[in-house]
């Protein structure tokens, strides 16, 4: 066991826990979207669980640290805040903030993040830049995407890959524009197998993947809710 | 024989009949055409000049004989050829296409009489009647250690390497062991060429003691910079001596396999290298029981296929393992975990390329050129608005000016210089106040630049700040792999924002917006593509702060250069009667006849590419181009109304 000292506060967890984690399991929340337990070499690709550690040089993400006998461990100082903050106005600034109308409302991780880091859903900094693709790709048979909620986080690409599926969901594209794709989506049978595993619908922190009958049931609902309205 | 020959008896075999047909080509009784054959020559036009030279020597009946060869880093003088006359001494001209090949077989080859001085370089030798490369500045500043041989051997003979003391220093690292190797290339203190500056030998170290076995080097030969191009010409020009120091790297760390990574955009690298490792395998001194002792190596190429951001060790490990090259979170670093989980210690193509040299002539040699923190040379791909550009390869801690104005001649057409982009598309823009820096890894850094792979773009009045960063911000954003959200995002909204300022729309709170983001950028990025692409922002932020603000607050391009922001106009007191170059190549039909006779510009239909600018005669010189639009004088033109008689 080791112990360490996050935000003045002493914690003891079992030696090579990812300091993520280990203030995860402590009650300590440090907003993450990429990480998920039991990753061999978390992405770190979010950016949003920086951390400052004293004797090391400017944030780091804590998602990718072991815990170190004796770390002190800061979460919340003024630069990882800052830091935190732009990240999280770059990753809405892609959607509208149309949060009443997605299906991942109430149980989505970046209202939680949103609600930590007091911001609002909606930028005023930053201008809406949604990425040069359609609004929905639905070349999956039963599977759509959206790439403008998608926050590349890759924890749909990881889960895939744990499930030992003989076809790959991964990244494509570049920059900007980088997507998910599920290549191999055609294949005969395909459907059917996705249809029965969903891991990667399930796993979506921010509701951009979504099975295509839900979604269409969601959007009707939504669309006789408006109509009650008026 | 009771005893095993040594790695050095055994390549001195090898070398005996290597120098015997050097020297024979050396003292030829005929004449012997060296071309430059490398990409750039090839671009040049050097394959029209070979059958030029074939067919004239055909044509007359002359015995020579023609060797391809490799760059030696005078692009403005491409094709370059070296011709070596018995009599005379080898001289080196340029800029030959097949008819001036034709005119020297005919002049010069034919009677040995008129050496072409018309073509004529300079000699490669001291001499009394030519003038010799010495006497020009460009040869005298540079210190050629990395492209020694570039440009003076055939990349695919093996021989040549070895009549140069090719191998030499693999062999006395066999027999001195890896230790020592180590110790050697620490106490040179040779810093890695890729970008980094990370020291080789310390990296090195760590992969050797490092647990896990077997162990990998990897040669990085992505080169993705715009503009840049050493490690392309050194794996052409000299492929044995990437090689050799890529099997002293091996044999330092302990690794069985070898792999060098190239960019598929390369092919003639990729052979070239493909070919030297056969024929050196053949000669036993790459594969298995190198030189008859029992260090072995397996050596493979990997082509990449074109990612820019493969050049970054992780990700290119990525690639090598078949994934998406896409960076990871280091520690553990490469050396202690890389390809595959093994330790692999990955080198760029230059940092390799010195390593020979440093294991034959001993660290001290070494130390005693360049600086002491930065021992050694720095090649530079020099482009833009330079008299002479090509590939410089200088002592490191000579001066950009040194560089620039000595060694490349200064800027072209005697314009004013603006600025100098240093270390690729993540490099700062430095001014005219900075020109003083010398160039290493620390002073450049500490400018705002960097030193990056060595790609070098010098900038004239005409260029304009705002541009040049969108342009190099534009590049990095389209290269990003996507992974992390401030390279992915962060970028993509520094370039929207340079973008409005390219056509005048922008307010001070986006310039600030720009300056935190770029900040935030630089801290918040996974790997060192995120975190140096804010570069160019920065330092022509720090540099040229007025650019910005006239593009902000004036609407004003200040280099007329920003397409939205400038208009071209005919000045009808310069404008000649009756010629109309210009409307034939204006491609929207936008210049018409005014009603005296002369020309202008119709500015609705007028898409600002400039093609007027060039194509009016230099006598008239008439077109003017102004910033903002709105600056465009009344000259009180009216269209020309048809005649009578033409009615």
């Amino acid at each position: 066991m080791v112990t360490i000292t996050v935000d003045g506060l002493e914690i003891t967890v079992p030696r090579r826990t990812r300091l993520l984690q280990a203030c995860l399991d402590n009650g300590i929340y440090i907003p993450n979207l990429c990480y998920l337990e039991g990753m061999d070499q978390p992405p770190a690709s979010c950016r949003l669980c920086l951390v400052e550690i004293e004797g090391r040089p400017g944030p780091v993400p804590s998602c990718s640290l072991e815990v170190e006998a004796g770390m002190v461990v800061h979460t919340n100082t003024d630069e990882v805040q800052k830091l935190q903050k732009m990240a999280f106005r770059l990753l809405v600034c892609t959607n509208e903030g149309q949060c009443r109308m997605c299906m991942a409302n109430k149980r989505c991780e970046l209202q939680r993040i949103a609600k930590f880091l007091h911001m609002p859903l909606r930028t005023k900094r930053l201008r809406h830049l949604p990425k040069d693709l359609p609004e929905v790709i639905e070349d999956h048979p039963c599977i759509v995407y959206e790439p403008n909620k998608c926050v590349l986080c890759g924890r749909c690409v990881y889960v895939c890959a744990q499930q030992g599926n003989d076809f790959s969901l991964s990244f494509a594209n570049r920059g900007f524009n980088t997507v998910i794709s599920f290549f191999g989506s055609q294949n005969e049978g395909q459907g059917d197998a996705c249809l029965d595993c969903q891991a990667c619908v399930d796993i979506c922190p921010v509701g951009a993947l979504n099975l295509k009958d839900d979604r269409r049931r969601h959007l009707r609902k939504m669309a006789a809710k408006a109509k009650a309205r008026g | 024989m009771n005893q095993n020959p040594t790695p050095s008896e055994q390549l001195d075999r090898l070398r005996q009949p290597a120098k015997e047909s050097w020297h024979a080509l050396q003292d030829s009784d005929v004449p012997v055409i060296y071309v430059g054959h490398a990409t750039c020559g090839r671009a040049a036009g050097s394959q029209e000049t070979i059958e030029g030279f074939e067919q004239a020597l055909a044509d007359k009946g002359i015995a020579a004989e023609i060797r391809t060869v490799g760059c030696l880093g005078h692009c403005y003088a491409e094709p370059l050829v070296i011709i070596h006359y018995p009599g005379f001494p080898p001289l080196m001209y340029q800029k030959i296409g097949a008819g001036e090949a034709r005119v020297l077989v005919n002049s010069f080859l034919q009677a040995g009489e008129d050496p072409c001085f018309e073509y004529l370089l300079g000699a490669l030798e001291p001499n009394e009647m030519f003038p010799t490369l010495m006497d020009y500045p460009r040869y005298l500043y540079e210190k050629r250690v990395i492209m020694a041989h570039c440009g003076r051997i055939d990349p695919e003979n093996i021989d040549h390497y070895l009549a140069l003391d090719g191998y030499q220093a693999l062999a006395k690292a066999l027999e001195q062991g890896g230790q020592w190797v180590v110790d050697e290339v620490k106490a040179a203190h040779l810093r890695g060429r890729g970008g980094a500056g990370f020291p080789a030998g310390i990296k090195w170290e760590i992969a050797r003691h490092a647990e896990k076995q077997p162990k990998v080097v990897i040669c990085n030969g992505d080169e993705g910079d715009p503009g840049a191009y050493m490690d392309r010409t050194l794996m052409e020009s000299n492929p044995h001596q990437v090689l050799e120091g890529l099997a002293i790297a091996a044999l330092a760390v302990g690794a069985e396999r070898a792999i060098l990574y190239i960019r598929a955009e390369y092919p003639l690298a990729v052979r070239t290298i493909q070919q030297a490792i056969y024929a050196a395998r053949e000669k036993k001194l790459l594969g298995d029981h190198i030189l008859g002792t029992d260090f072995s190596l397996d050596i493979s190429i990997f082509q990449g296929s074109g990612a820019f951001v493969c050049g970054e060790e992780t990700a290119l490990i990525q690639s090598v393992e078949g994934h998406r090259g896409m960076p990871q979170y280091r520690p553990p670093y490469p050396a202690v975990e890389g390809l595959d989980g093994l330790p692999t210690v990955i080198n760029n193509v230059k940092t390799l390329a010195t390593v020979p040299a440093i294991i034959s002539k001993g660290s001290d040699w070494f130390k005693t050129i360049g600086t002491e923190k930065t021992p050694g040379t720095a090649i530079f791909s020099v482009v833009g608005e330079v008299e002479y550009p090509g590939l410089v390869e200088v002592p490191m801690g000579v001066s950009l000016e040194h560089l620039i104005y000595e060694v490349c001649g200064g800027i072209k057409d005697g314009k004013p210089f603006k600025a100098v982009q240093i270390g690729g598309p993540s490099g700062g823009c430095l001014p005219e106040s900075e020109l003083g820096t010398a160039i290493d890894f620390d002073s450049l850094k500490q400018a705002g630049a960097m030193m990056g792979s060595g790609g070098m773009v010098v900038m004239n009045a005409d260029a304009c700040m705002v541009e040049v960063a969108r342009y190099f911000v534009d590049f990095t954003q389209k290269e990003s792999c996507g992974k992390c959200t401030f390279c992915r995002i962060g970028t993509r909204h520094l370039l929207a924002i340079l973008e409005d300022f390219t056509k005048g729309v922008g307010s001070d709170d986006d310039l600030q917006e720009l300056k935190s983001l770029s900040e935030g950028i630089i801290k918040g990025s996974l790997c060192s593509l995120g975190k140096t692409a804010p570069n160019p922002v920065l330092t022509t932020l720090k540099f040229f702060p007025d650019e910005y603000l006239a593009h902000i607050h004036e609407q004003r391009c200040p280099a007329m250069m920003c397409r939205a922001l400038t208009a071209f106009y005919i000045d009808l007191e310069a404008c000649a009667r009756g010629c109309d170059a210009c409307v034939a190549c204006c491609p929207t039909e936008a210049i018409f006849t005014t009603s005296n006779r002369k020309k202008a510009i119709d500015q609705e239909k007028c898409v600002k590419c400039g093609e007027c600018v060039y194509a009016c005669p230099p006598e008239y010189d008439a077109v003017r181009r102004v910033s903002p639009p709105g600056m465009i004088p009344d000259q009180g033109i009216k269209p020309l109304v048809e005649t009578k008689e033409e009615q």
